[in-house]
């Protein structure tokens, strides 16, 4: 079964390269190389998959998930400037790719278990954008 | 290698009739009801197109610049403020459901592909209680 929680954080940032131009970043990531930062609300869907559990009736307690999503993404990332606060994005561009891919990271361990795993992340940057990202291939 | 699907939202209005010229017009009244009126309807047809493929250097799956100019130019150009049966040459013969209609983005879209990902899906919503999703296999 999947089980899906949302939650929102606003954030802002840049993306650019900073080996590149400025005309070159400019051409790559448009608006959003614009240095002194913008923002979004993102809206992030966790998606858990599992078994529920015999006693509990239930794939993954909603509590500790939205306790980990808190931990782990909003308050490390909701109102924060994510170039300048949050690491890895001190090295990582922030694209939303990046983010969706950074956010599995720090949560995929904490949902791990016998009977359940994290099965996809999907990040809305916007209404009309939004990335999947389903974990990195086993080797 | 990290694979990630990244979908993005287009909006346009369009007008269609069903009618099917297998049928007669009193079989043709039966099975589409409304959407049989002979002068036709319309809806805010929403799409999204997904992509799928490696993380670039930029970070990114997609250059959204060139899949919106995509989409764009062979699509959005078709469609939007169209009557899809006069309009479209596809449904000369071929009844403009939204099934069919996905079909047809599918088609044009994979005719034109010029981007580094795959095309993954597409889901077309006619209203907000009609949604319409095609996985595309990968080649």
């Amino acid at each position: 079964m999947l089980l899906t929680r949302k939650v929102e954080f606003s954030a802002a940032l840049v993306c650019s390269n900073p080996a590149w131009s400025e005309a070159e970043n400019l051409r790559v990531y448009g608006a959003n190389a614009n240095p002194h930062g913008h923002g979004h609300n993102y809206m992030l869907e966790v998606t858990v998959e599992g078994r529920p559990d015999a006693v509990t009736g239930m794939v993954f307690d909603l509590r500790e998930l939205k306790e980990i999503l808190n931990q782990e993404v909003v308050e490390p990332m909701d109102h924060r400037f994510l170039n300048r606060e949050v690491p890895p994005f001190d090295r990582v561009i922030p694209t939303t790719e990046n983010i969706a891919r950074e956010i599995w990271t720090r949560i995929e361990p904490r949902v791990r278990g016998p009977n359940v795993r994290l099965r996809n992340v999907r990040l809305y940057e916007t209404a009309d954008l939004y990335v999947d990202y389903g974990g990195h291939p086993s080797p | 290698m990290t694979t990630m699907r990244v979908t993005r939202r287009y909006r346009f209005a369009a007008s269609h009739r069903l009618d099917s010229p297998a049928l007669s017009a009193g079989e043709n009244r039966k099975l589409y009801g409304k959407c049989n009126n002979p002068y036709g309807h319309g809806h805010d047809y929403s799409l999204e197109i997904s992509v799928e493929g490696p993380l670039n250097a930029e970070g990114m799956v997609v250059d959204r610049q060139a899949l919106d100019r995509l989409v764009e130019q062979r699509i959005l150009r078709l469609l939007e403020h169209k009557n899809l049966n006069r309009d479209v040459p596809e449904f000369e013969r071929l009844v403009p459901t939204t099934e069919n209609l996905a079909s047809v983005i599918e088609h044009r879209l994979r005719e034109h592909w010029n981007l580094a990902p795959r095309l993954a899906r597409i889901r077309i919503a006619e209203t907000d209680r009609n949604a319409f999703e095609m996985e595309v296999p990968a080649e």
